[in-house]
This record gives structure tokens, C-alpha cells and sequence, in this order.
């Protein structure tokens, strides 16, 4: 059984100018221990999966398809059955800037709460194996009585990734955590994930702009633009032949150093990646695609096979 | 989105064209806060009533010589609308001469207390150090002043008059506008924009005048619209205390000559009703204005 | 024009010249020493990457050159003219160096048109001509068709590209001869992080600006930087041509920081272990010695160096034409 499965997940957040279609019918699946990357920008509806998935949308969106942890809807759950399945089946990291961690607790004191509020300690056995997290993820467990502004921006994401870790969940989904963090943290922190995935057996959902981050960090990757996958495969396939126009974008964006094709010659997209309230018609990405033809703007086009366990939605692939 | 500018005539045109647009926007948002409007509403007329006393008032109903031939205590009805007061004055006539004045220290007090601790708040919290140091430690000294004893003691010294009761009002008030100012002069000035000013070569005054102004102002207006009933209660007080002026007719000194003649235990309603109501009147609708003010235009809750 | 791809660099003519720069904040028994002694000059028509992590002294090296730093010691010369406090020639200077910064939504006041936006820097030194037609020829030429489109907007209206485009717009405006570049693609998303790229390199080819881009991306190094210059706490630890320096690193932690990014073709990954180290605790001898992977590995010592690695401050040394770094090894 996989621990985590989107069966045509969409997701519309209601304003006052309207309803914006953040998610527009993904379909994902993320089988015990395996890893996969999501890939996009600003207004891709990444982050949006990533509360989808505990249900910590605000209250006036609209959610339409299946959200499945473990088997389970998580939109069909009691409300008891949400808080018991919040943290222990799956839990988030999300960027470690000042506001995801209480600036007014110490953080040892923030580990222990999640481990209290799920029952799994009493206040020494909590302390304790607060103590032992922040081990595991490189941090003396003296430094439980710090506050949060005390500690560095990648102290601080291991905090998150140790808070994530406090009730022994399957399924961790980190929302772009080495984002605002220099290159150097970066690496250590990814290869903190990549070593808990390994010694726990974690699936771990990981999503973020940086495609080649992905590459290394994931088995398997999926890139997403206004709402919609638009290719999946496997991530060292999909980054080393992008099949969507897109993901060949994306991919580029980020030169391969000592690449004498980049030397001096930036390679990006014109245009800015859409508004979700105001989506072009048929192919999104179409006003921005150097391939597109007639076709495109009037079809919406979906995924369809590019090969074996590859997956991409464009006219230009698949059997003509 | 906004709509496509439609290509410039000039820079003015410009910005008169984006004015006109967020007034409009203001006053769509503002149209939507029902309390607040009804707010203006009263504070219209109030204004109106106060302004056009002159020719509406009769004098004659405010002097005591000349109601020498008036029924005393007389209650509302007939001739007199309000009824009478314990010298045959007509109420009325007090009620809405009385609101000149109330008014007026209201908004002049409050003109001064914005004046003086905007200027003080500008300056400390932009130019910092030494400036900001003696500047605050002068705003503490002055915010400790408590304003009854120093009422009493300008009433003795100079006399008593509208103007004191103003000036005692706006020495015991610039202080908190002061910090107010000062605190938001403080996040402006660390903002990244305020950075790129200097880094474009901007002189000390430009960064003043276009960056910090601009972001301090709107907030002083609000806090100047909840300010103005503090001062009209202020006045009231004062003059209640006796500490008015004797020769003009206020809403405040209309309480006290109700109280000294003994309104409350005779019953007479509507010598000290009209005037307690047209304060808190007064009061609630600048309350609810300012409420609403602030809520409009306060950079912090605008999502930008 | 210079055809894409040539570097070829003024340097005879050094449009900024720094030598020794020192800035130290704060005062007592640990001032934070963010830049600690640079030597640095920039050529006309250069794009120099400065290169580096938090703490290491890049940012706040390019405020001094625009003078919102004060330097503590040595000397910034643009063109000639040193770098002072006096009002009137910072005035002036900032007439010829120009600054983006890294957050195009902060670096805009939100209750300026973006016309304001341009026009400020025009008014603030008096440029002469028509102030609209400069504004909407600034606008066109950062890539914003139709300009007057944009005239009226607020920056909230806009997206983060365009936002940036704005203050490229603004600061293009004054026709500098020296743009300083405080990372600027890295808070846009990638996708358009090409188009700003190019555009920057554009000036230079066209009008022959000189940019100094501080960034941690090496990449942007390798996509428009004719030179690079990598910051380890407030020193140039190694300096020299973009493919020199990112083909054949000199330095470990040149090679380290390249091992870790994900772009790069080759190498064993080699993750220093360790927080960013703080400017107000220098350790002595090789500032980097604490953290350097010869030291760690004994490499250090069968070389024969560790212990002027450990005592010895080492300075930047040639090691080919135009490529020096700052190792004992």
C-alpha cells in the first residue's frame, strides 16, 4: 500500500475577487521508503499539496478528489482521527525562517509539545527523546533550552526536520527547506534528509524550485506548472531529458558549471509564470512555450506516456 | 489588476489619476464600515450645527439679563424646545453654542498635539542618537506632567480661558503621538527602499519628505481622529472643574452650572441630558471614525 | 559591441580600485570585522562575481563602494575619485555607481508608482531632458513593452520579475558606469532568472558598464561573470578568470563550495562540516584552516604546511596569469 496517494486532488482557494484554482487535478502516488520530488514556481500549486496533505488549508477552500495516507481519505477523517493521523502517519518541514518555529519557546520545549500531544511520553520520556532528535540531526542536545533566534538558519531547519522526526511518521514532506539557506547548510541538510530516508525507511515528499537538488535528493521526480503535473519520471531521466518543454526550461536555468554551452549565455523563459486567477487557455504554458503550435492554445493538454514510467503533457510527445 | 494607464500626458496627470483612485478605493472601503459612517454622519451635522450657531442661536436665549422674563426651569415644550435652566436661559441655545466651543478646543488641541509630536517623532526617530536621546528623554518629561494640577495651576496664574485650557491639553498629549511617530519613523527608516533612496544619492530631507512621510502621515491622521475626542472629553472635564472659561458657553460648563444648581436632585433632565448626550455623541462618532480610519490606512494592516 | 563570450577586460583602466578595504562594526574586544583587508579592481566593461556565503563580507564590500558603509580602513576609488563621506561627492558618486538590490519587492516603496520609482533618481540629480520620455526609454530598455503599460502600476501590482526590472530600470536610468548587483536573481523564480541574466549582460555589451554581482550562486557566476572573486570572512581568498577558477579551483574551499553545488559536472562532494563562521571571531593564522578539508583530511600536514596553516595569515598568490589565491598549499 503506498503511504500517500493524490487521486485527482483539487484545491481552489475562495477570495474576495474570487475562486483561484491552486490544484487542478494531480494525481500522485508515493509508495513505503520511496522518495519524490516536486518541482515548480511561484503559483504552481506545490505548496498547496503540501498542507493539502494534513489538511491545513484554511477552512474556506474548496478540496475536491482524494487525499490518501496510508490508505485513508484524509478528507473523509473525524476530526479525531485527523489530529491522532496529523504528525504520526505524516509530518511537515517547512522553511526554517523565524515564524515556522515559536520565537518564544526554546526548542527543545517545541519538540517535546508534539511529542506530548500525541500521548507518545510523559514530560521526562518527552525531554529525553527530544534530546535524542536533536542528535540525530547534528545538534548537541544541550542546546534544547535555546530559543529560536539564538540559533543559525540551518540549526534552525534541523530543529524542524527534528520536530518533523518527533513522532516516528512515514511519510515526511518538506516544503522548500533549504531555500533560504547558503549552499554549504544546503548540503549538509539534504544529506542529513538523504541519511534519515535511508536509516528510518522515511518516504519523503520534497518539494521546491531547484530542480537539480531534486536530482540527487529523489528517486523519482514530478514537475508542476499552473496547478497541473506536467511530467513525471524518474528524476535523473527527467533531468537529464526533459521531455516538457517546460522542465527542459526549468532544468537549463540552473547552468551545468564548466558547461561550455552555458558560458556567458543565461538561458531562460520569457514571460513570468502565470497568475492562477487568470490562466491562459488550453496549455498554460503555451504563451511562454518557444514549441507550441495552433494546437495549443485551444487544447488543454494531459499527461500521456513519454516513454517507460515517464509521463509528460505536451502535443510534441508521445506516439504521433 | 489595474486597469491599462492610458499613455501619459505628464507626470502630474499621473499622479492625479492614481489619487483620484485610491480615494475612490478609500471610500468604497469606508462605505462598507456602517459604524463609521454613521459616525460622520454625526460629526457632519455636529460641525454643521456648530458652524451656523451663530445665525440659528438666539442670543438673547443665552443671557441671563435678557431671560430675566423666562419661566425658570421650565421642561422642554412650547416655547422653549429644550426647556429652561435655573435662569431662565433656554438650553437649546446653550446646547448648540455650547458645541462651539467644545469643538473648537477639541480640534485645536488636538491640531497642536499632532503639530508638536509629529515634528518631535520625525526628527527623533529619523536623525537617532543624540537627537533621538535628548529629544525622548524631553518626551518623558512632559509625559509625566499630569494635566489637572498643571490646568489649575495655568488657570491661576493666567486666568482662565479656551486658550489655556488648550495649551494644557496639547503640553500633556504631544508626548504619546510623539512615540507613536517616533516607533513607525523607526520601521520606516530600516526599510530597503529607504536603503535604495540613498543608495540613488538621496539627501537626508528627500528621504524625509518622500519615503517617511508619506508612510508615517496616514498613521498620524488616524491617531489625530482618536485624539480629538480625548481632548473634546478633556475640555468637558476641565470645565466641569470650573477651570473654562466663565464667559463662554460650553457643553462642559453647561454640566457644571447644571450640577452647581442642583439639576440632579430637582429632576431637571433636560438642563444636563442634552449636553451629556451631545458629548458622548461626539465622542463615539470620532471614536468610530477613527476606528475605521485606522483600519483603512494603517500600513501594517494593509497586505501590500 | 563585444561579441558574447570574449572577455576581454579593460584593466588599464580600473574603474573601481579598492585597496585594503576594512569595515568593522561595532566596537570593544570583538568588533565584527566583516571585511578584513581587500584588494580588488575592476575593469571597464567587467563582470566580476563576488562570490561567497553569509558572513563573509560581500555585501557589505559593495555598500562601501556606494559609500552606505563607512570603511574602517584602505580606500575605494571609482573612477578616479575616492570614496568619502562628504554629502556632496557621495552625491556625485552615486551618480556614477548604481545599486539593485536583493529583494525588488522591499526595495520599492509600495506607495510609489513605478513611474515615481524611476523618475526619483532622475529628479534627485537633476538629470536633464524630458523626464517622462527618460522614464519610459529606461522602462522599455529593462525589457518592460509597452512601458506605459507599467507607468502607473504599484509595485504590488506587478510581478517579482517585473519588480526587478523596475530597479534595473531606475538605476540604468542614470547611466552608471558601475552596477553593483546584490543577488540579483535570487529571490525570482527560475524561470526568468535567463531573461535578467541577459539583460544585465546586455548593458555591458552595449553600454559598457561594469558590474560587480555578489551572489552564492556560481552558476551565475559561470552564466555572466568574466571574473570571479570568492569571500571567505571578509578576505578574497581566491580571484581570477571565471573558467580558471571554476575549471581548476585553487583553493579548498573554492573546491568545496563547487563540490556541493548541484550543477557541477564532477567531483566527490565535500561537505564542510560547521556553521558559517562569524565575522567577530576571525581564528588565527588561515581564517579557514578550522574548516579546511586539508587540514581535517592530514593532507595539511603531509604537506608540510599545517602549522603555518594554523599560525600563518597566507595572502593571495599568483598561480597563473590573472588567477591568485590565498592558501599556503
Amino acid at each position: 500500500m503506498s503511504v500517500l496517494e493524490l487521486r485527482d486532488l483539487s484545491v481552489t482557494y475562495r477570495t474576495e475577487s474570487g475562486d483561484v484554482p491552486a490544484v487542478r487535478g494531480v494525481n500522485l502516488t508515493i509508495a513505503d521508503g520511496d522518495t519524490l520530488g516536486l518541482a515548480g514556481e511561484s503559483g504552481c500549486g506545490k505548496s498547496t499539496i503540501a498542507g493539502a496533505v494534513l489538511r491545513l488549508l484554511p477552512a474556506s477552500t474548496r478540496v475536491e478528489g482524494q487525499v490518501l495516507l496510508g490508505g485513508e481519505d484524509v478528507y473523509a477523517m473525524n476530526p479525531g482521527r485527523l489530529r491522532a493521523v496529523r504528525w504520526t502517519s505524516a509530518a511537515v518541514v517547512f522553511q526554517g525562517a523565524l515564524h515556522s518555529l515559536n520565537p518564544v519557546h526554546r526548542v527543545g520545549a517545541q519538540i517535546e509539545e508534539a511529542i506530548r500531544i500525541h500521548g507518545l511520553g510523559d514530560a521526562a520520556g518527552a525531554r529525553r527523546r527530544a534530546g535524542e532528535l536533536l542528535e540525530r540531526v547534528g545538534i548537541p542536545a544541550s542546546r534544547a533550552s535555546r530559543y529560536p533566534h539564538q540559533m543559525s538558519g540551518g540549526q534552525r531547519q534541523r530543529v524542524l526536520i527534528a520536530l518533523a522526526l518527533a513522532c516516528d511518521p512515514k511519510l515526511l514532506i518538506a516544503d522548500e527547506p533549504t531555500t533560504a539557506l547558503d549552499v554549504m547548510v544546503q548540503a549538509q541538510v539534504l544529506d542529513l534528509l538523504a541519511e534519515l530516508q535511508r536509516d528510518h525507511g522515511l518516504a519523503m515528499l520534497f518539494i521546491t524550485h531547484d530542480l537539480s537538488v531534486l536530482t540527487h535528493a529523489c528517486r523519482r521526480l514530478a514537475v508542476m506548472y499552473a496547478g497541473r503535473i506536467v511530467e513525471e519520471g524518474a528524476a535523473g531521466e527527467v533531468f537529464a531529458d526533459p521531455q516538457h518543454p517546460y522542465s527542459r526550461a526549468l532544468a537549463s536555468a540552473f547552468p551545468t558549471i564548466g558547461d561550455p554551452a552555458s558560458r556567458m549565455r543565461p538561458s531562460g523563459l520569457a514571460g513570468d509564470p502565470p497568475d492562477p486567477s487568470a490562466l491562459p487557455s488550453g496549455c498554460p504554458f503555451h504563451p511562454r512555450c518557444s514549441l507550441a503550435v495552433d494546437a495549443c492554445d485551444t487544447t488543454d493538454v494531459q499527461l500521456r506516456s513519454a516513454g517507460v514510467d515517464r509521463s509528460a503533457a505536451c502535443v510534441h510527445v508521445g506516439p504521433s | 489588476m489595474a486597469p491599462d494607464s492610458p499613455v501619459i500626458v505628464s507626470a502630474a496627470a499621473l499622479v492625479r489619476s492614481r489619487r483620484r483612485a485610491a480615494f475612490a478605493d478609500f471610500v468604497r472601503r469606508f462605505r462598507r464600515d456602517r459604524l463609521a459612517v454613521t459616525g460622520l454622519v454625526v460629526l457632519v451635522g455636529f460641525g454643521l450645527m456648530a458652524l451656523l450657531a451663530p445665525w440659528v442661536v438666539d442670543q438673547d436665549g443665552l443671557s441671563a439679563v435678557a431671560s430675566l422674563d423666562n419661566p425658570t426651569w421650565a421642561g422642554p415644550g412650547g416655547e422653549f424646545l429644550m426647556g429652561t435652566d435655573h435662569l431662565g436661559r433656554s438650553v437649546a441655545a446653550q446646547f448648540v453654542q455650547g458645541s462651539r466651543v467644545s469643538l473648537f478646543v477639541g480640534l485645536m488641541s488636538t491640531v497642536l498635539t499632532i503639530a508638536i509630536g509629529s515634528v518631535v517623532g520625525i526628527v527623533a526617530g529619523f536623525f537617532g542618537r543624540w537627537t533621538d536621546s535628548v529629544l525622548m528623554r524631553l518626551t518623558d518629561w512632559f509625559l509625566v506632567i499630569p494635566f489637572l494640577p498643571l490646568a489649575i495651576v495655568l488657570a491661576s496664574v493666567l486666568g482662565r480661558g479656551i486658550w489655556n485650557i488648550i495649551f494644557v491639553i496639547a503640553i500633556t498629549s504631544w508626548p504619546s503621538t510623539a512615540r507613536l511617530v517616533r516607533s513607525q519613523v523607526l520601521t520606516v527608516k530600516e526599510r530597503l527602499y529607504v536603503d535604495r533612496a540613498r543608495a540613488l544619492g538621496a539627501t537626508q530631507v528627500h528621504v524625509i519628505r518622500r519615503h517617511v512621510l508619506p508612510n508615517v502621515a496616514p498613521l498620524i491622521l488616524a491617531s489625530a481622529t482618536l485624539a480629538v475626542p480625548i481632548s473634546i472629553l478633556t475640555e468637558t472635564t476641565l470645565a466641569f472643574l470650573g477651570l473654562g472659561d466663565p464667559t463662554q458657553a460650553s457643553w462642559g460648563k453647561t454640566l457644571e452650572e447644571a450640577f452647581q444648581a442642583g439639576a440632579i436632585s430637582r429632576g431637571a433632565w433636560w438642563y444636563y441630558l442634552p449636553a451629556g448626550l451631545g458629548i458622548v455623541a461626539v465622542v463615539l462618532a470620532f471614536t468610530l471614525f477613527g476606528r475605521a480610519l485606522e483600519e483603512i490606512l494603517d500600513p501594517r494592516l494593509r497586505d501590500r | 559591441m563585444r561579441a558574447r563570450g570574449t572577455i576581454v577586460t579593460d584593466r588599464s583602466a580600473a574603474v573601481v580600485s579598492i585597496r585594503g578595504a576594512q569595515v568593522r562594526f561595532g566596537t570593544g574586544i570583538a568588533p565584527v570585522r566583516a571585511v578584513d583587508g581587500v584588494d580588488l579592481e575592476l575593469g571597464r566593461g567587467e563582470v566580476l562575481a563576488l562570490v561567497g556565503e553569509s558572513g563573509c563580507g560581500k555585501t557589505t564590500l559593495i555598500r562601501a563602494v556606494i559609500g552606505l558603509e563607512p570603511l574602517s580602513g584602505g580606500s575605494i576609488e571609482v573612477e578616479g575619485r575616492p570614496v568619502t563621506r562628504q554629502a556632496r561627492s557621495l552625491r556625485d558618486l552615486r551618480r556614477r555607481v548604481q545599486m539593485i538590490f536583493q529583494d525588488p519587492s522591499g526595495a520599492l516603496n509600495p506607495r510609489h508608482t513605478i513611474y515615481e520609482a524611476v523618475a526619483e533618481g532622475l529628479r534627485i540629480h537633476k538629470v536633464p531632458g524630458n523626464e517622462g520620455e527618460l522614464v519610459v526609454a529606461a522602462l522599455a530598455s529593462a525589457g518592460l513593452r509597452p512601458p506605459e503599460r507599467y507607468l502607473g502600476r504599484y509595485p504590488h501590482e506587478v510581478s517579482g520579475g517585473q519588480r526587478q526590472r523596475v530597479l534595473i530600470a531606475a538605476a540604468m536610468a542614470l547611466e552608471p558606469a558601475v552596477l553593483l548587483a546584490d543577488e540579483p536573481v535570487a529571490s525570482l523564480d527560475a524561470s526568468i532568472r535567463g531573461e535578467i541574466l541577459a539583460l544585465m549582460r546586455s548593458f555591458v555589451d552595449d553600454h559598457g558598464v561594469s558590474i560587480v554581482a555578489v551572489t552564492h550562486d556560481l552558476g551565475l557566476a559561470w552564466n555572466i561573470a568574466d571574473r570571479v572573486a570568492v569571500m571567505y570572512l571578509g578576505r578574497i581568498v581566491e580571484i581570477g578568470p571565471t573558467e580558471e577558477v571554476l575549471a581548476d579551483p585553487q583553493h579548498p574551499y573554492t573546491r568545496a563550495l563547487l563540490s556541493v553545488v548541484p550543477e557541477t559536472r564532477r567531483m566527490e562532494q565535500q561537505i564542510l562540516q560547521g556553521e558559517t563562521p562569524d565575522p567577530s571571531r576571525i581564528p588565527a593564522g588561515c581564517r579557514f584552516h578550522p574548516r579546511c578539508p586539508l587540514v581535517a583530511s592530514g593532507e595539511a600536514a603531509r604537506l608540510g604546511i599545517e602549522a603555518r596553516c594554523r599560525g600563518e595569515d597566507p595572502v593571495l598568490t599568483s598561480r597563473s596569469d590573472g588567477h591568485s589565491a590565498a592558501c599556503h598549499a
